[in-house]
């Protein structure tokens, strides 16, 4: 165990500097930039230290409740900072910037959707959660109903998520090396898989969770220190700030209201539902409620992780909105030195060249590394998500019916990391260069048409059945992926049709009400004795859902 | 104690019903303060675009929106800390009593 550990540590740190051996010979992307060293020291740096962490942590990993949960031994605070770290990606930082830079008011309102989950995610979830469940949501799920059915199809809903999410994020890693570091595309996606690989393998939840920690960490730092330097050039006067921005936005004074990206009601609706309760349905999120010891810390964790994700998320307002007077007006950052025009690196990079604008070379290498550790740090959290759905759900309770033994389900737990890590490389390079923008709408689409209405029903309704539950979640998956597939960005957008046949980007206003209705239906119609068996075993849920009663606690090391 | 007889007292103790009926009142009213404002928010970007656009001072450059955006943003997390509070002081000290009443 320790020797292969070291050995595969050996062999990633080969795998980096024959990365940036190659990498080095071969300039043929137009977008790859030059070798930048000072970033890949920084990052090489975060690698060394959390390497060091995986090694600590796989010592401290021996049962399937270390692996899984890291023994429920963390702090509310960490494991808020943890939730954080999950949430807060690299595509969060970029993308939230670059919707400010480009629309200006719109970009509030956007991150205003991705936030407004976490509140609800407390009052209604957290504890329960908690209470309820003791490895993953499919425990929870499956909770009174039948292990067979509704636990593989919740695990499968875990899957779908956690995929669709690592393509995002590994194609986002890709390009984003690629371009900051001067990587080629494949070795960035193959460097972040292995190491992924590494970190969940050997250290589980335990070192997972201390790579989201540090990572969380070093991207609030990061972006609250580029904000105060950026801050400073404007005199520290938010009016000064605007009124240049709004000199150099080519929308004037209409970047500050809202514009053409929420101008449909029932769109703009269907988002907001969308992104609010696929928080609540995102597999490696929810996991992460069950690392604290008791639903106290559970509760402290969201007031710590929607503290810090509301602060991470007004920061790259003010950012986004520097950018755009900052990076806007200087020739040096527009391909061809043409303001205005096509910004080098693509859409997404207006906070890096305020990072090189206002902070020059080092700083720009040390934001770049940080959104390089924020990539990997998320893929963990997700791998980790879809391993324990493919090991604790379909292997030891599925396949096995619980007679699995600890050792056996922590072998089939790390293989099913190895397995989830080579599917995200083999699918990072297989999506290279496609728009991935759909895969979010997808992900959201399925946690919240999918994940979420079984997880709020069979904590909320005592009327839920095995038929109900199996065939909503059949017609939220089947609605969410249909429709995001009829919808503009994938059937105008890549399919070249000429016009959409679902007009909304987010299916989950139809999706997740047909997902409910179904589930209600096929609920109150069954008549089975097992129905009324499930029915009946709600008390005990329910009791246990409200006081805690025998729910799982943390474990003795 | 069998496990049914624990549930059998929980239930039958009226802290119990006090426990789960405050503790749901003040999720569900909690809920609602942050999403009848987000979602009349949404309504409103979606409808009223030029009500954002109100300058926030006479001849100021900052429109209201901003503001409002941000208020959201930290009222909702301020919200999170009032749960919290009471969760983790008046709820759990019920919570315990129930429990122990319950022989457990």
């Amino acid at each position: 165990m320790k020797r292969s550990f070291f050995a595969l540590i050996a062999g990633t740190l080969l795998a980096a500097s024959f990365t940036v051996f190659a990498a080095g010979g071969a300039i043929e992307g137009v977008e790859k930039q030059p070798i930048n060293v000072s970033a890949i020291a920084m990052f090489m740096i975060f690698v060394v230290a959390t390497l060091g962490i995986t090694k600590w942590a796989a010592g401290k990993t021996k049962t399937t409740a270390d692996f899984y949960t890291a023994g429920g031994g963390i702090t509310g605070f960490q494991n808020g900072l943890a939730i954080a770290g999950d949430y807060m990606s690299a595509a969060t930082l970029l993308g939230i910037t670059s919707m400010v830079y480009f629309k200006g008011y719109d970009g509030f309102v956007y991150a205003v959707c991705f936030f407004i989950g976490w509140p609800i995610i407390l009052f209604l979830i957290a504890e329960r959660l908690r209470n309820l469940g003791k490895f993953t949501f499919a425990d929870i799920a499956s909770y009174r109903l039948d292990q067979n059915r509704i636990r593989t199809f919740a695990a499968i809903g875990s899957l779908t998520v956690v995929c669709f999410y690592l393509i995002v994020q590994m194609v986002g890693a890709g390009q984003l090396i690629q371009l900051l570091f001067g990587l080629e595309y494949n070795y960035a996606v193959v460097c972040v898989g292995i190491l992924m690989m590494v970190y969940v393998t050997f250290g589980g939840m335990t070192a997972t969770t201390w790579v989201q920690i540090i990572k969380a960490c070093l991207l609030l730092g990061g972006g609250i220190t580029l904000m105060l330097m950026t801050l400073s050039q404007f005199g520290w006067s938010l009016d000064n700030l605007f009124s240049k921005a709004i000199e150099s936005h080519k929308l004037g004074e209409k970047m500050m209201a809202p514009g053409s990206l929420m101008a449909d009601p029932i769109s703009a609706f269907s988002l907001s539902l969308g992104l609010l309760f696929g928080t609540a349905g995102l597999p490696h999120i929810m996991m992460r409620f069950f690392t604290v010891p008791n639903a106290k810390e559970a509760r402290k964790s969201v007031f710590y992780a929607t503290g810090f994700i509301g602060l991470f998320f007004l920061v790259t307002i003010v950012l986004g909105a520097a950018a755009i007077s900052i990076v806007g007006t200087n020739p040096a950052y527009f391909e061809g030195g043409i303001v205005g025009g096509k910004i080098i690196g693509g859409g997404n990079m207006p906070v890096m060249h305020l990072a090189k604008a206002v902070g020059g070379d080092i700083f720009l290498g040390f934001l770049s590394a940080v959104a390089f550790a924020t990539i990997l740090a998320v893929v963990s959290g997700l791998a980790l998500a879809g391993a324990s759905a493919i090991s604790h759900d379909l292997y030891a309770r599925v396949i096995k019916k619980g007679t699995a033994t600890s050792e056996q389900e922590m072998r089939v737990t790390r293989f099913a990391s190895v397995g989830l890590g080579i599917t995200a490389i083999l699918l990072g390079i297989a999506f290279k260069d496609q728009n991935v923008l759909f895969l979010v709408a997808l992900a959201f689409g399925v946690a919240s048409s999918v994940n979420f209405p079984v997880l709020i029903l069979s904590m909320y309704w005592k009327g839920l059945t095995t038929r109900g539950a199996l065939w909503g979640g059949i017609a939220g998956l089947v609605s969410s992926v249909g429709l995001v597939i009829l919808s503009p960005t994938v059937w105008v957008k890549i399919f070249g049709n000429p016009a959409a046949i679902f007009p909304y980007d987010h299916p989950a206003i139809v999706s997740m009400t047909l997902a409910f209705f179904v589930t209600w239906l096929l609920s109150v119609t069954d008549k089975s004795a097992r129905a009324d068996n499930e029915k009946a075993a709600y008390e005990e849920q329910y009791i246990r859902a409200q006081t805690g009663l025998g729910s799982a606690g943390a474990h003795a090391h | 104690m069998s496990k049914d007889s624990i549930q059998v007292k929980i239930r039958a103790n009226p802290k119990f019903a006090e426990l789960v009926g405050k503790r749901t009142r003040f999720a569900i009213i909690l809920s609602l303060v942050v999403l009848v404002p987000y979602y009349s928010f949404m309504f409103l970007v979606s409808t009223q675009p030029q009500f954002f656009a109100t300058k926030l001072a006479e001849g100021g450059i900052v429109t209201i929106g901003w503001p409002i955006a941000a208020l959201i943003i930290i009222g909702g997390w301020l919200l999170t800390g009032v749960y919290v509070s009471r969760a983790n002081g008046e709820f759990d000290r019920l919570t315990a009593e129930v429990l122990k009443e319950a022989g457990k």
